[in-house]
């Protein structure tokens, strides 16, 4: 297991968002994570990058206890994320976005530029380089070097899946990358996700678009109302009675 | 050659007070750069001239020494402000560093080392011009080189938007403090230097108005490059003058004037005197794309 969440539980104020998570997810694999809206989806991909602390359980990263560290120290661990009402930096270009996602691979030491090395130019231009892969790879680097607020809102996303890969990361927190996409950003998001599980990502996948999920998880979680409902394959959770309850709405009983 | 000499004869001082300030108004850019607002710039000016003042007047420490001293006591003060204060967000740094600001000019009223209201009187005249353009050059390109470091793509990261940053790998708390306490360095220098100009320092010119000045340097010139803050600083300091020269009372109006001139920029140059000279490259937004085809 890379990643093992263990009976986490988030309370605002009386409201337990979460209650009692507990889940895994498998080195290489894409794990989906669905549940009606409210489910606490967004809440434990708040928890697992270290943007919020939960009130109460535990959260296991390649072994070491991760709950309530600061988000800096979770990153530098390998995980990164995306924000489901993305979060770019709006008024750097697409490049630069990808460059700011560098942090923690990228040196850019301070006295080598002071005194204009050559290395620091040569270093600098590897780095563009790799940024720029990034972007061909989310398939926006036509559009390297306009302002990330003037992007199309599935550009948007696309950005910040490259800022997110800007750094290498072990394990990659989409939640809801393809909202508001249609048919060919669906599918090449899609392949990019599956291309990036071959080569040894984690990735752990919030979507409500069911279809895409199937298609892509090998394990789904499904929460509902802070809880756990099940974990299993597609197949297992899409005939699941609790799932197909929560989603549709159970048979109402009249007395 | 002799245009020069009779140029800097009349204009010397103010040549040397432009330099200063420009100084001053770097050093809150720094601050800038990483989202931080800070009203404490002044009084880190303030620190620094009188630490070292007091040093070169009473305990005979050499310039050099002196300087070094007072910027390195405005550098430690900033540190222990800042840490505390930094791991918050929001209007917090801006709240205590006013509440310190009126803190260091009631304890230099007060002391009786500082020469209380009265100022600290007879500092030895060791600044010259050519050395705060010197140290303003150096200030300058080091500034400069930031951008595209790590740190200076970490300071515009957390300006833009800190949650993303920290999400990033990037320590907020201690970028943040880095760009508080390498403003509050840059202004114990030029406070120091300051001092050693002027003969005399007082309370009143550490205080809020003087901070609020830096301020106003910053969002006239553009706080998106290090030029603007210079840009800014030199059109508000000469324009009174030029007034004066076409027979505008200056004093009274200078306040009035930078108040004119902030209202002008904000409404139509939103980044600054310095998006005027950017060719639009970065500054002006890019016409977005046609939106792609999905279908």
């Amino acid at each position: 297991m890379l990643l093992e969440v263990k009976h986490v539980t988030m309370r605002f104020g009386g409201v337990r968002a979460l209650d009692g998570i507990s889940l895994g997810v498998e080195v290489g694999t894409v794990h989906g994570l669905i549940g009606p809206n409210g489910a606490g989806k967004t809440t434990l991909i708040n928890i697992l990058s270290g943007v919020a602390a939960p009130s109460s359980g535990e959260v296991r990263f390649l072994d070491q206890m991760i709950q309530g560290l600061p988000p800096h120290r979770i990153a530098a661990l390998g995980m990164a994320r995306t924000f489901q009402n993305i979060r770019l930096f709006p008024t750097m270009t697409c490049l630069e976005n990808v460059i700011a996602g560098q942090h923690l691979v990228a040196e850019r030491p301070l006295l080598p530029r002071f005194l204009c090395l050559p290395v620091a130019a040569r270093k600098e231009k590897e780095y563009r380089d790799q940024a720029m892969e990034c972007l061909e790879r989310v398939g926006i680097a036509d559009q390297a070097s306009f302002l990330a607020r003037n992007l199309s809102y599935g550009d948007r996303r696309r950005l910040e899946i490259a800022r997110a890969l800007a750094s290498s990361p072990r394990m990659l927190l989409l939640d809801e990358p393809v909202a508001g996409m249609r048919q060919r950003g669906l599918r090449q998001i899609g392949d990019l996700v599956r291309s990036l599980a071959e080569e040894g990502m984690t990735v752990l996948l919030i979507e409500h678009n069911m279809g895409f999920v199937m298609d892509l998880c090998s394990r789904i979680t499904v929460l509902s109302f802070g809880r756990t409902i099940t974990t299993g394959t597609p197949a297992e959770v899409g005939e699941h009675p609790e799932v197909i309850e929560a989603y549709l709405g159970g048979q109402e009983n009249h007395a | 050659m002799e245009f020069v000499t009779h140029l800097l004869a009349v204009y010397g001082s103010l040549l040397n007070f432009i330099g200063i300030q420009s100084l001053l108004a770097l050093s809150l850019y720094i601050t800038l750069s990483a989202g931080q607002l800070s009203l404490g710039n002044a009084a880190f000016a303030g620190i620094g001239g009188y630490v070292s003042g007091v040093l070169s007047l009473h305990y005979g420490l050499s310039y050099i020494l002196a300087l070094i001293a007072g910027s390195a006591s405005a550098g430690v003060v900033a540190l222990v402000i800042g840490l505390p204060v930094l791991r918050l967000r929001g209007v917090f740094l801006a709240m205590a560093t006013l509440a310190f600001g009126e803190v260091v000019r009631i304890a230099a009223v007060n002391l009786t080392i500082t020469g209380g209201a009265q100022g600290l009187v007879g500092i030895p005249n060791r600044t010259k011009g050519w050395m705060i353009y010197l140290v303003l050059a150096v200030v300058c390109y080091v500034v400069a080189r930031l951008r595209g470091s790590r740190v200076g793509w970490s300071f515009a990261t957390i300006r833009e938007d800190e949650t993303a940053a920290a999400t990033l790998g990037i320590h907020t708390t201690y970028y943040k403090t880095l760009a508080f306490v390498m403003g509050a360095v840059i202004a114990g220098l030029a406070g120091g230097m300051y001092a050693h100009l002027t003969f005399i320092i007082s309370p009143g010119e550490f205080g809020f108005s003087a901070a609020v000045q830096l301020l106003i340097y910053n969002i006239v010139g553009g706080t998106r490059t290090w030029p603007g803050p210079i840009l800014g600083t030199v059109l508000l300091i000469i324009l009174p003058e030029v007034l004066r020269g076409i027979g505008v009372a200056a004093g009274a109006l200078r306040m009035a004037v930078n108040g004119l001139v902030l209202l002008l920029v904000i409404l139509f140059l939103p980044n600054g005197l310095a998006s005027l000279f950017q060719g639009g490259s970065r500054q002006t937004p890019k016409v977005a794309p046609l939106p792609r085809e999905e279908a």
